[in-house]
């Protein structure tokens, strides 16, 4: 099963290796990775897509918990918003294959953010689910090049990942 | 002030009395203000035997241990150690120095990236790139390194860093947001224990080394309900190896009575304890009649990682142990105990006398001449599983051992480390041929501390332990296990370092011999040539279960020799 957690961190250097270095050396099996700074300085966020049943996922929380650097980790298992943004550059022949590509990009919402003779780069904000769909939409044209963000997420409503007692070393 | 005398201060500040370290150029600033320092030096003779002497420094005190390295190869000599300490769970800082600032990732010389390399061998490690953090970073360290599951912890400080002015404060404040061991186990669950435990028939206590500060809780709650107790490996000692309710340890080479009790069991109470493989067996077939486990532990990564636990107790040993003596009463196991005794009695652990000299009663001889008061060490193998066997342990922290990773050759430089924790008291370290090879070195340091370590190695000329599984699971084919042919002559060895050496292949000699060790103040090496195709049993095989295992040496079921 597919799950998508957040891990809230102090961002001091090498802690990106920290949790890399835990899920590829305890096995787990991530589908990506994505960090950046929060608006809190010295506070970073990570979002990991992680596939595994309930037990690997208790498993990748405990050992995520046991990083002193780490500060809390969730599993949006409940109602949450998830995106990745992903940059396509396809491949184009010429006018009729460019109108074509553009109808299929409106009906995605991916917007043209550069336009060369022979492609285009769309980008596309959405869940991994359509941006996998785009991608496979635009493979029969070329695709050139695809750069995805891997998924970011958060909990709707007033929940928060925020600096309290975590539960234990 | 500079930055090195800064590490003195803050070590001192945290308690510090002994390094054990070796010095070299990127560390040569902090060495030269230890020159001024109160702070004692141990002068290993090789890195790995610091981190290991600081290892069992702290194992045998409760302190924390402290050890010290140059740049590149020093700091990754320490590697194997840290492992170890972060496999049984033992509070050591490493300090390492490294190459300045402005030279590191440019492959300069004696360079590693050893903050990189250690991360996965450490519970957590620092660089400091500040002088002026120095105080705050060691505290952290020490903090980091004695609470919650106790680990090992390295600092790493570039040799600019020790040579700077320091100009900041000694009071400092742990700034961790991450970290909050959690201490009082939750009093539901503590109750929902009890109630389980009241309502088992065949209920067992299994304790292991996280429940070393624990001991007298454990004697309290296994007497108030008249539970059988099971220490492992790593918890001998927590509860008396001579107590009537004591069954041994289980595992791959524990007791039948252990291994029984705990594969009858209903209920299963574990204390501090991770359920390594070597205990369980395949953990599908561990304990397959345990309807409940009660696992109470202070890292709750390790609840429920490898077996199925029922009601889990996050919180610190002794704090949960001194809960549930409270609430505990007398339980109702007269049948229990009736099968649990016939299996003490009918399978003890025992040797079959050979006209040899054998490695099972030279350490008995140990144990019943010293009446088990004595720090012990071992290497790693037969001679360490013999140890476990045959010493009778009584106390805590009087077991000293490689449990978790493994490591040859930590018998002597962990008997270095206990003899200075426990001035005043015997250390003896049983040590194999092949594992004392290992760290043979640091009878220079022990010789020019002359620390009152005896050594017993038992030679029996093999690799013992892996010869020993050739011989049941690879068909009798010895691939690279025999050292008699090129082993020395250990008693002259020892000698050469002005320690004095005895040899001893007479099995009559063997108790007269013992008093004459123990009787020579300072340290001794015995070289006790022993049997040299002995097998450590019962034996689960690597992958079985408790029905799985041999009572006795499937090649000695005929007579003589």
């Amino acid at each position: 099963m597919r799950h998508l957690v957040s891990v809230l961190v102090q961002d001091n250097p090498g802690v990106l290796q920290r949790v890399a270095g835990l899920i590829a050396r305890r096995g787990f099996n991530i589908e990506s990775l994505a960090v950046g700074r929060t608006h809190q300085p010295g506070l970073s966020r990570i979002s990991l897509v992680v596939s595994g049943d309930d037990a690997v996922l208790e498993q990748v929380e405990k050992q995520l918990n046991r990083l002193i650097e780490v500060i809390k980790v969730t599993d949006h298992s409940e109602p949450h918003v998830e995106r990745e943004l992903a940059l396509v550059k396809v491949s184009i022949a010429g006018m009729e294959e460019r109108l074509e590509v553009k109808d299929i990009a409106d009906a995605f919402r991916a917007r043209i953010v550069d336009v060369a003779k022979k492609s285009i780069i769309f980008e596309l904000t959405g869940d991994s689910t359509k941006v996998n769909n785009f991608v496979e939409a635009m493979r029969p044209y070329g695709l050139l090049e695809v750069m995805r963000t891997g998924a970011v997420g958060m909990s709707r409503g007033e929940q928060v990942l925020k600096v309290r007692e975590k539960k234990a070393v | 002030m500079n930055g090195a005398a800064a590490i003195l201060k803050a070590l001192e500040m945290q308690g510090v009395d002994t390094i054990f370290g070796h010095p070299g150029g990127t560390i040569m600033p902090t060495y030269d203000a230890l020159y001024d320092s109160p702070i004692r030096h141990i002068l290993v003779r090789h890195e790995q035997a610091g981190v290991h002497a600081a290892t069992a420094y702290a194992r045998a005190s409760g302190r924390v241990g402290v050890c010290m390295a140059t740049s590149g190869p020093g700091a990754l000599n320490l590697v194997t150690g840290l492992q170890d300490a972060l496999m049984d769970s033992t509070p050591v800082v490493a300090l390492t120095g490294n190459v300045p600032q402005h030279l590191i990732g440019t492959d300069a010389f004696q360079e590693a990236d050893v903050v990189g390399i250690t991360q996965p061998v450490t519970k957590h490690n620092f660089q400091v790139r500040n002088v002026n953090d120095i105080p705050r970073i060691i505290a952290e360290a020490f903090y980091i390194a004695s609470t919650g599951r106790p680990g090992p912890v390295l600092i790493d400080f570039p040799k600019d860093v020790q040579q700077a002015e320091f100009t900041g404060s000694f009071d400092v404040e742990i700034n961790l947001p991450g970290y909050k061991p959690t201490y009082k186990g939750h009093p539901r669950q503590i109750e929902r224990a009890l109630e389980a435990l009241q309502k088992a028939e065949r209920p067992v206590l299994m304790v292991g080394g996280g429940a070393l500060n624990a001991a007298p809780e454990i004697v309290a709650l296994a007497e108030k309900t008249g539970m059988p107790v099971i220490p492992t490996l790593m918890g001998l000692g927590v509860f008396p190896g001579t107590h009537p309710q004591c069954l041994g340890m289980p595992g791959m080479h524990g007791s039948v009575a252990a291994n029984r009790a705990i594969h009858h069991a209903d209920t299963i109470l574990a204390i501090g304890l991770r359920f390594d493989d070597r205990v369980t067996g395949k953990v599908s077939r561990f304990a397959p009649h345990a309807h409940t486990v009660i696992h109470v532990d202070i890292d709750p990564a390790e609840i429920g990682k490898l077996v199925k636990t029922t009601i889990p107790v996050v919180g610190d040993a002794k704090w949960v142990a001194a809960e549930l003596v409270k609430g505990a009463k007398k339980l109702q196991l007269s049948k229990w105990w009736a099968q649990l005794e016939d299996w003490k009695t009918k399978y003890p652990f025992a040797w079959k006398p050979k006209p040899h000299l054998q490695s099972q009663e030279v350490i008995q001889a140990f144990w019943e001449a010293t009446r088990g008061k004595a720090v012990v060490t071992a290497g790693v193998g037969q001679h360490q599983m013999f140890t476990a066997q045959f010493f009778k342990f009584d106390s805590p922290r009087s077991w000293i051992n490689s449990g978790g990773l493994g490591t040859m050759g930590v018998g002597l430089p962990f008997a270095i480390g206990a003899a200075l924790a426990r001035p005043g008291e015997l250390v003896i370290d049983f040590d194999g041929d092949g594992s004392f090879q290992m760290t043979l070195q640091e009878l220079a340091t022990l010789k020019k501390l002359n620390l009152n370590v005896k050594i017993v190695i038992l030679n029996n000329g093999f690799l013992g332990m892996v010869r020993q599984w050739q011989d049941l699971f690879h068909a009798k084919r010895y691939s690279e296990v025999y050292l008699a042919d090129s082993n020395p002559d250990f008693a002259k060895l020892a000698e050469a370092y002005g320690i004095p050496g005895i040899t001893l292949t007479d099995k009559a000699k063997l108790h007269e011999t013992v008093r004459e060790v123990l009787a020579h103040p300072g340290p001794v090496l015995l070289e006790a040539r022993v049997y040299h195709e002995e097998g450590v049993f019962p034996m689960i095989p690597s992958g079985g279960a408790a029905e799985d295992m041999i009572i006795e040496n499937p090649r000695e079921t005929v007579a003589g020799d």
